[in-house]
């Protein structure tokens, strides 16, 4: 059957399309929130505007992460690729995420901190080892093995990796003296109205990125398995033609020259 | 406004970021397709959303 797929609907569904176009008009939305709407901070002035997409994206690493470790977990459990697949594709975006999150906020602390980059900044050496800890996942996962190994091995990486994710949100708190970062603003109560919104509408807008990007990404793992199969399938039929071949043509002995 | 340079840059690679990967996960996607049945693609439920992607 030959398929014929448009440019960009190969891995799409009426759900992801929704997802898109509230993507479409959220995007914009977004930025003109952040740029026009919302207020200027008192102390961070402009710099503020660059929080409402580095806080979602670092909320949104932690969740990708998270869901690894549920996928790995379960994967475990219940040894179904549907899990593997699931803790791997959001492994991936939630490294994208994290790398956004430390180059954000690098960016953001160059204006606001007068430095780009502060090793004695806990929060910030233990998201980059959480950052690193994922790429080992990633590269692991492309380490060859039977494809049962290969899923058992990411799993652990994966449930070990996450241990992290509370040390990286609560090291504010357990180690108030080795941060330049503050303590959560939310909860405070000092924010603006339009502050707050936008923040929650970045919030929202890279919440549906992120599940948009999930579902596309499980289905090209699910279709990178599959083909995977399909290469096996056709590779052992080609041998077994290959026996069958060798049987038919005399008596099982091959001739001179027939197996180069 | 101040520190555009610094907003820009944030802003840009974010959403530079996000696109880029979004349009390599498409066409990633668009390859696979090519080589795997529909029936292999589970997420393909109606027969309506079968024939759309059959028929081109």
């Amino acid at each position: 059957m030959i398929t014929t797929v448009g440019p960009f609907n190969a891995t799409s569904s009426r759900s992801t399309r929704f997802l898109g176009l509230c993507l479409l008009l959220g995007i914009p939305a977004l930025i003109l929130f952040a740029f026009i709407f919302s207020p200027e901070d008192d102390s961070m002035e402009d710099a503020v505007r660059l929080l409402y997409i580095h806080v979602p994206v670092a909320i949104f690493s932690y969740i990708a992460f998270g869901v690894t470790a549920v996928g790995s977990i379960c994967y475990l459990w219940k040894r179904s690729r549907w899990w593997d697949t699931t803790a791997h594709a959001s492994a991936e975006i939630g490294v994208m995420f994290c790398g956004l999150t430390l180059v954000t906020g690098s960016i953001w602390g160059r204006p606001t901190w007068n430095t780009w980059w502060e090793w004695g900044d806990v929060r910030l050496v233990t998201t980059l080892v959480m950052f690193l800890m994922f790429i080992g996942y990633l590269a692991l996962r492309q380490v060859p093995a039977s494809p049962e190994a290969r899923a058992k091995r990411a799993a652990i990486v994966g449930i070990i990796g996450t241990i992290n994710i509370p040390i990286v949100n609560r090291s504010v708190e357990w180690w108030e003296n080795s941060t330049l970062h503050q303590q959560s603003s939310l909860t405070d109560g000092n924010l603006e109205n339009l502050t707050l919104f936008t923040w929650f509408l970045g919030t929202l807008v890279i919440g549906i990125t992120y599940l948009w990007l999930l579902i596309h990404r499980f289905r090209v793992g699910w279709l990178e398995t599959e083909e995977e199969r399909l290469g096996y399938g056709a590779a052992i039929e080609e041998r077994q033609a290959e026996a069958h071949g060798l049987d038919v043509g005399s008596t099982g002995i091959p001739e001179e020259g027939e197996n180069e | 406004m101040s520190h555009l340079g610094y907003l820009l840059a944030g802003w840009s690679i974010s959403i530079g970021t996000l696109a880029v990967y979004a349009f390599f996960l498409l066409r990633r996607g668009k390859r696979l397709t090519e080589k795997v049945p529909p029936g292999r693609r589970r997420w393909i439920s109606s027969t309506e959303e079968q024939s759309r992607i059959t028929d081109g």
